[in-house]
């Protein structure tokens, strides 16, 4: 991929000046558009925090358990973004990641007819789409509200769990491409090549950009801030990659992360279907009017719901290694939902992101991996956990008020 | 053919683009429009005008696909059509600015300009840059300067602003007829103003402009024709230079109604 040199044309039509671009940024936060800014400073916090009670905290080692604890409930987190962005609710994304983990587990189990991984992970992720088409149609065309269709679906695809298991109790995961997911590493050389990959096409999609605005004649942001953005993301991929690498190194689950996370990204942002999304959430009436088929927009994103929930319950099955009757339950409802929350995501739909859900989920499991390291009882663990959803809530409604004053609503 | 005010078959100055006869439509048992009849021509401003309850709104639906018509017929340029879904009328060209304007306030102006008919470019990549230019260049057709930038959210704009962003989306898409349902009804007297000289503009650029409006010093300002309603049924057809404020109002609350609603059964028995 080659970078192409930033067009440089003085007389380049309405640039903003890096001033103005600074002083609308800083109206945008003091009107409420906090953007990432809340999330990336409570991180820093968690993280000086912990460090202190535990060194072991920030080290290479912990990072990049890090990883593989934060992978399920991230890939599950962007999924429910998809409901939440139209105002609807999934709770059944536990129970849900719970069929697809003992559903893969079953199909691959050795008993003589067990099928390729790569056909089960084909099948689990079908049955994810199946369910939540499922969904989506008795929300749509029967119009019973997406709390208690999920709130069923919860209760039945628990049951279904249990069905599946029988009265084995537990299912070895064994297939190891499965399993490698999870617990199997990137060649440090990889990594480094890849991360690479990922800046040289950001940089580049990013130059492209800046240059279609200029030769449209349209206004673009500073130079110096896109510079700024490529660094950033460079400096953040190698100190991952770098301090992976001192360790394990990045897990397959990072990549299949990253990939999911710039695919639904680009989806939401830069297609069609993602641009629809949007405003069905934010006016329905409108989205109709302007000839969306809002229905279907509504059950393609129950089914993403459902399949990302698949992916996230297969990506647990793999750190794990088995599943069990208590697949699904607890933290794989809560903690997705809670990490979009927390990353910016509002409940009453047309407002969050892939990038809120991902640094959500990275928050939420920084904080349980950081007060498993003080070795604290599950009890104090929930209830610190609960305070700092509290909180993240709460700096998004005082936002929410400076949105209002200054007319964002 | 000399044009003649009152009479059920003006001649305007070109043919009509649109035309409705004899329409109705109720809902249940409740009718709300009979036997309507209207037509506006291109470059024309047609005020339709009538109490609350009169029917215009209905009546807007209807064109707009909304709601089907249950009898009379739509002429769209001459010939015979059915509008059987929002997407019909637009594919017509007739497209409609509601008075919730129906604005996604999450969305940019761009967006919002763009709903539901998206420019998509390769690999199913949205082509940015040209709607933004395309969008731009629209609302400066129409000599829109209130707005800054059109890459803000609907959210953060004024109502006067707003009801460009919607104007401007309805007239983006070669459309031939624009319908305004109450565009002033919440703005201040420099917003007003605005809109007012926006709708001119409309009809100036020879598209067909049906407003609706319970102002009628907003009416006889840009109207060029005036269609009273009364209780679903057109009572009076005037031309704005041939008439007065006075008789529009005497025919809102008392033009002669051909049928009295609620009696049919018993004229009927």
């Amino acid at each position: 991929m080659s970078v192409a040199a930033p067009p440089v044309e003085a007389t380049a039509p309405a640039t903003e000046t890096l001033s103005a671009y600074a002083r609308r940024w800083w109206n945008n936060v003091r009107g409420g558009e906090l953007g990432s800014l809340p999330i990336v400073v409570g991180l820093i916090v968690i993280a000086i925090i912990f460090q202190f009670q535990n060194d072991r905290f920030l080290t290479a080692g912990n990072f990049v358990n890090l990883i593989v604890q934060t992978a399920p409930y991230a890939v599950i987190a962007m999924g429910v973004t998809f409901a939440l962005l139209l105002g609807e609710i999934d709770l059944s994304i536990g129970f849900v990641s719970g069929v697809g983990g003992v559903l893969t587990a079953i199909l691959l189990t050795p008993d003589g007819n067990e099928l390729p991984a790569g056909i089960v992970i084909a099948i689990a992720i079908a049955a994810g789409l199946a369910i939540g088409t499922l969904h989506g149609l008795i929300i749509t065309k029967v119009g019973v509200p997406s709390f208690v269709v999920t709130l069923a679906g919860l209760l039945a695809w628990n049951g279904v769990v249990l069905l599946l298991i029988g009265t084995k109790g537990t299912v070895i995961l064994q297939n190891d491409l499965v399993i490698g997911l999870a617990n199997d590493f990137l060649p440090p050389g990889t990594a480094w090549v890849l991360a690479l990959v990922c800046v040289a096409i950001y940089a580049a999609t990013q130059l492209v950009r800046l240059r279609l605005r200029r030769a449209a004649a349209l206004e673009t942001d500073p130079p110096l801030i896109v510079a700024l953005r490529i660094v950033g993301l460079a400096a953040a991929l190698l100190i991952i990659v770098a301090v992976a690498n001192q360790d394990r190194g990045v897990p397959y689950v990072g990549i299949v992360v990253a990939g999911l996370f710039v695919g639904w990204s680009f989806v939401l942002n830069r297609t069609q279907f993602g641009r629809h999304i949007y405003a069905v959430g934010g006016n329905a009436e409108a989205a109709r009017r302007a000839g969306i088929n809002v229905d279907r927009v509504r059950i393609a994103c129950f089914a993403i719901v459902s399949a990302m929930a698949v992916l996230g319950g297969l990506i647990l099955a793999s750190r794990l290694r088995s599943v069990d009757t208590n697949t699904g339950g607890g933290q794989a409802l809560l903690y997705p939902i809670a990490a979009a929350v927390i990353g910016g995501t509002s409940l009453f739909g047309g407002r969050g992101t892939m990038k809120a859900a991902l640094l959500g989920a990275v928050v939420m499991l920084s904080i349980d991996n950081g007060l498993g390291l003080l070795g604290l009882s599950s009890g104090t663990k929930f209830v610190l956990t609960g305070a700092v959803l509290l909180l993240a809530v709460t700096v998004d409604s005082i936002s929410r008020r400076g949105r209002e004053a200054s007319g964002r609503a | 053919m000399t044009a003649e005010s009152g009479g059920r078959h003006p001649a305007p100055p070109g043919a009509p683009i649109l035309e409705l006869r004899k329409v109705s439509k109720s809902f249940g048992a409740v009718q709300v429009l009979y036997d309507v009849d209207f037509h506006v021509a291109p470059g024309e401003v047609m005020a339709l005008v009538g109490d609350n309850g009169a029917g215009k709104s209905t009546l807007i639906k209807c064109i707009a696909g909304i709601h089907p018509i249950d009898g009379g017929e739509i002429v769209f340029e001459g010939e015979r059509v059915s509008i059987n879904g929002p997407k019909d009328s637009a594919d017509l060209g007739i497209e409609v600015v509601y008075q919730d304007l129906a604005l996604a306030d999450n969305l940019d102006v761009v967006q919002n300009m763009y709903l539901g008919r998206e420019q998509v470019g390769t690999l199913l990549r949205l082509d940015e840059t040209a709607m933004e230019k395309r969008a731009s260049e629209t609302l400066k057709g129409l000599s829109v300067t209130t707005i800054s930038s059109v890459r803000q959210t609907v959210a953060g704009l004024s109502g006067g602003q707003r009801q460009s962003v919607a104007v401007a989306k309805a007239v983006m898409w070669n459309s031939r007829v624009v319908i305004l349902d109450e565009p002033t009804a919440a703005l201040g007297v420099a917003q007003t103003r605005q809109v007012l000289a926006l709708v001119k503009r409309l009809g100036e650029q020879g598209l067909a402009v049906i407003l609706i409006s319970h102002n009628l010093h907003d009416v006889f300002e840009v109207a060029d024709t005036i269609t009273v309603l009364r209780l679903g049924q057109n009572v009076a057809e005037f031309k704005r230079t041939e008439t007065n404020q006075q008789k529009v109002v005497e025919a809102i609350t008392a033009g002669t109604l051909s049928e009295v609603p609620g009696q049919e059964n018993e004229v009927m028995a």
